[in-house]
């Protein structure tokens, strides 16, 4: 590619992300025609080999859309399903959920953040080359990681595709002594998330916004995770405020049962993921997202790192608009469910029975909740005897390809601006800005090559 | 050793939900151990880094459900010395080889409004069916313990220690009372591979198979006891026809149940 004026520039695999995909990016006359992240994993159907089975059956079924968010998966399915049977979990079921949730947060988080994420902001290949330098920060990592993975091995049976989750609730609960000896280890992991909030705030962070509506579970009084009900933050344009904004604006809500009416999917033909649109717009699941619809419910310890970490006050509406740091963001969540997961496990009381009785009944039932990656929606119809007649998944990840797309031209766009970037230049940035979204593109069921074509 | 000293290895995905290769990512006390043995050559996941072969080891996650996925088995092949594949997707298809009893079409209209825009084969196959395979490690997900076995054993140069008996031994070396003799709970642990430890029936629920098919599965004797325990036809086809459908054994015995 010799003239740089108008030229095609494409990005085989995308390394340090969950699935394969490719970047392709169209650039002439000092413009980006057209920034496009194509899947191609191999689409795996599980919406079509979900008909027909039983209705307990789900929560196994689709853990195995992503080996990284299985739980998120598992909690939607069974959210969904009991509201299809009319029945509620709640009490100490509810909060065993939460912890084996906050387990998810902890290891998914933790695994983006120091293995996936953190090499670019030091020019590293991976976390592997990253440990030769520094290797004590590396360690904090895995061990942040593996205190994650030990409340999902205790609580699940294992760290990928937990076990222990039924419709109801589990097929086994803890008693409170087996519970305690995590108490220890999640400590030492309050600490370690607590420094790492402080690692990643000292990266060097470009200046970027992003305008378009967030959307996440809100659950006033907690920060959402396992359930809430769908929040939107409009874009910035829409306050007439800049894309960078720090204020908060006017949120709207509806019911998880309008989800269909609200997020529409639509098929591209340069990718096996589905897009969508909320009411005909673009918006961002995820950290960001969550951060600023549920900031303010943070813990105190969470709402104090995320002040020093230099993300403004949360309790004053602050939010955070700019993908590059949602690393710290990701930071100060990991925090909080460590936290989290402590105040769980204080409080305690083994429920009576470990799963409430889900009987079947024919009928549709709508679920949602936050996977690390953003928020999950789960749809099914039951026939009578329990037979899934129909099933609907719409991951994070197939949300937020619009705004990524959206993200990578403008950030290609602005660095036109400052002069000629080689390619070499252009494909890192761009799979820095894909990687800020942390993209799980198995669970988009359907991930990168960069292509750059200039004209 | 350092540099090119060291054997290379390569970490390489078909269709799968990535839980196999996070197990290696989920070694976190041996990760940084391992590194420094083997040169991470090709490891999408977790390295930019995309060396050339040839490769010491390669490790397979995934089954094979696209024209491009034939090929790019045959080339990884011809670029490594040891080749293995890596969980039920990669060993038998996976859970997306659900459509193998299926017309392919139907399943994609459900899913996509313009079919026409996707590529993919009518089935879904495990590695073995298109190129010969060193070892097969089971499960879905793999055990990180027998992940790290098998690595060990490569870099060793001698076989993996990986048994290949029943889900059944490892409740008795567990200490788990059999949750189908004294709850009457319908468990596949007497016809499935012995790897994870025995982890359902320890948290009350019979196993669903997961490992795949154990080396000696007698099922004229065992589908008798999935039914005295409440398992009606659909239910014994259904709980075969999950993550290790294409598994020859799990296969028969379902198509054996529909046709009875
Ligand atoms: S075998 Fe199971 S855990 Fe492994 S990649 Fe396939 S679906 Fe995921
Ligand atoms: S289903 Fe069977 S093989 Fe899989 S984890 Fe459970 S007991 Fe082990």
């Amino acid at each position: 590619m010799t003239h740089r004026g108008s030229r095609v520039l494409k990005v085989g695999s995308l390394a340090r992300v969950e699935g394969e995909g490719a970047l392709h990016l169209r650039m002439g006359g000092g413009e980006v025609a057209e920034a496009r992240l194509a899947i191609y994993e191999p689409p795996r159907f599980f919406e079509a080999f979900l008909r027909g089975r039983s209705y307990a059956e789900p929560p196994d079924i689709t853990s195995r859309v992503c080996g990284i968010c299985p739980v998120a998966y598992q909690m939607s399915a069974c959210r969904a399903i009991e509201d299809a049977c009319g029945v509620v979990v709640d009490g100490q079921l509810a909060a065993l959920r939460r912890l084996l949730y906050c387990g998810e947060w902890i290891e998914s988080q933790t695994l983006h953040i120091y293995l996936l994420h953190a090499p670019d902001f030091f020019g590293c290949d991976s976390a592997i080359d990253l440990a030769r330098t520094r290797r004590a920060d590396i360690e904090r990592g895995l061990r942040l990681k593996q205190a994650g993975n030990a409340i999902l091995e205790l609580l699940g049976g294992r760290a990928i595709h937990p076990v222990n989750v039924r419709l109801g609730g589990f097929h086994r609960i803890p008693s409170t002594t087996e519970l305690r000896p995590l108490t220890d280890r999640l400590r030492r992991a309050r600490d370690d998330a607590a420094q790492t909030v402080r690692w990643v705030a000292g990266f060097e962070f470009p200046d970027a916004g992003c305008d378009n509506d967030l959307f996440a579970l809100s659950e006033p009084g907690t920060y959402a995770i396992e359930s809430g009900t769908p929040t939107v933050m409009p874009a910035p344009h829409t306050g007439c405020l800049p894309p960078e904004s720090d204020r908060a604006l006017p949120t709207r809500t509806f019911g998880v049962h309008e989800f269909g009416a609200h997020v529409a999917e639509s098929q591209v033909p340069h990718s096996t993921a589905l897009h969508s649109l909320l009411d005909n717009r673009r918006h961002l699941t995820g950290s960001l997202a969550r951060y600023a619809i549920s900031g303010r419910w943070l813990s105190p310890i969470a709402l104090q790192a995320a002040y020093d970490a230099g993300l403004g006050d949360p309790r004053q509406g602050t939010v955070c608009r700019n993908p590059f740091r949602s690393i710290i963001v990701r930071a100060v969540e990991v925090l909080y469910a460590v936290d989290e997961a402590l105040r769980i496990i204080d409080a305690y009381e083994p429920p009576p029975h470990p799963y409430v009785d889900v009987p079947s009944r024919a009928g549709t039932g709508h679920g949602a909740t936050e996977a690390p990656r953003g928020l999950l929606y789960h749809r099914y119809t039951l026939d009578s005897e329990g037979i899934v007649t129909d099933a609907s998944l719409v991951p994070p990840t197939a949300q937020n390809l619009g705004a990524i797309e959206e993200d990578l031209r403008r950030i290609v766009q602005e660095r036109l601006g400052d002069g000629d970037p080689t390619d070499a230049e252009l494909t890192a940035l761009c799979e820095r800005a894909v990687r800020n979204h942390d993209p799980c593109i198995s669970c988009s069921a359907h991930f990168l090559n960069l292509t750059v074509e200039r004209t | 050793m350092t540099g090119s000293d060291r054997p290379k290895l390569a970490v390489w995905k078909f269709a799968s939900c990535d839980g196999c290769q996070l197990t290696l990512l989920d070694c976190e006390d041996e990760l940084l151990g391992i590194a420094e043995r083997v040169e991470i050559s090709h490891f999408l996941e977790a390295s930019s880094t995309d060396a050339p072969g040839p490769y010491d080891l390669s490790l397979i996650e995934g089954s094979v459900t696209t024209q491009q996925d034939v090929d790019r088995a045959r080339h990884i092949r011809a670029v490594s010395k040891r080749l293995v594949t890596i969980g039920a997707c990669a060993t038998a298809g996976g859970v997306q080889a659900l459509r193998n009893y299926a017309d392919v079409a139907d399943f994609q209209a459900v899913v996509y409004a313009r079919p026409d825009y996707i590529e993919t084969l009518s089935t879904s196959t495990p590695i073995s069916a298109h190129v010969p395979v060193d070892f097969e490690l089971r499960g879905c997900p793999i055990d990180r313990g027998q992940l790290v076995e098998v690595i060990t054993a490569y870099l060793a140069e001698r076989k993996p220690d990986v048994p290949a008996h029943s889900v059944c031994f490892e409740c008795k070396q567990r200490g788990t009372v059999c949750v189908t003799v004294a709850h009457g709970t319908p468990c596949l642990g007497p016809v499935t591979h012995a790897g994870c430890g025995a982890i359902c029936p320890a948290y009350g629920r019979g196993c669903y198979g997961c490992f795949g098919p154990s080396n000696s599965t007698n099922f004229p004797s065992f589908i008798p006891l999935l039914r005295r325990d409440g398992m009606d036809t659909l239910d014994v086809v259904r709980v075969l026809r999950t993550f290790n459908t294409a598994a020859p054994e799990f296969d028969a015995a379902s198509r054996k149940e529909l046709e009875e």
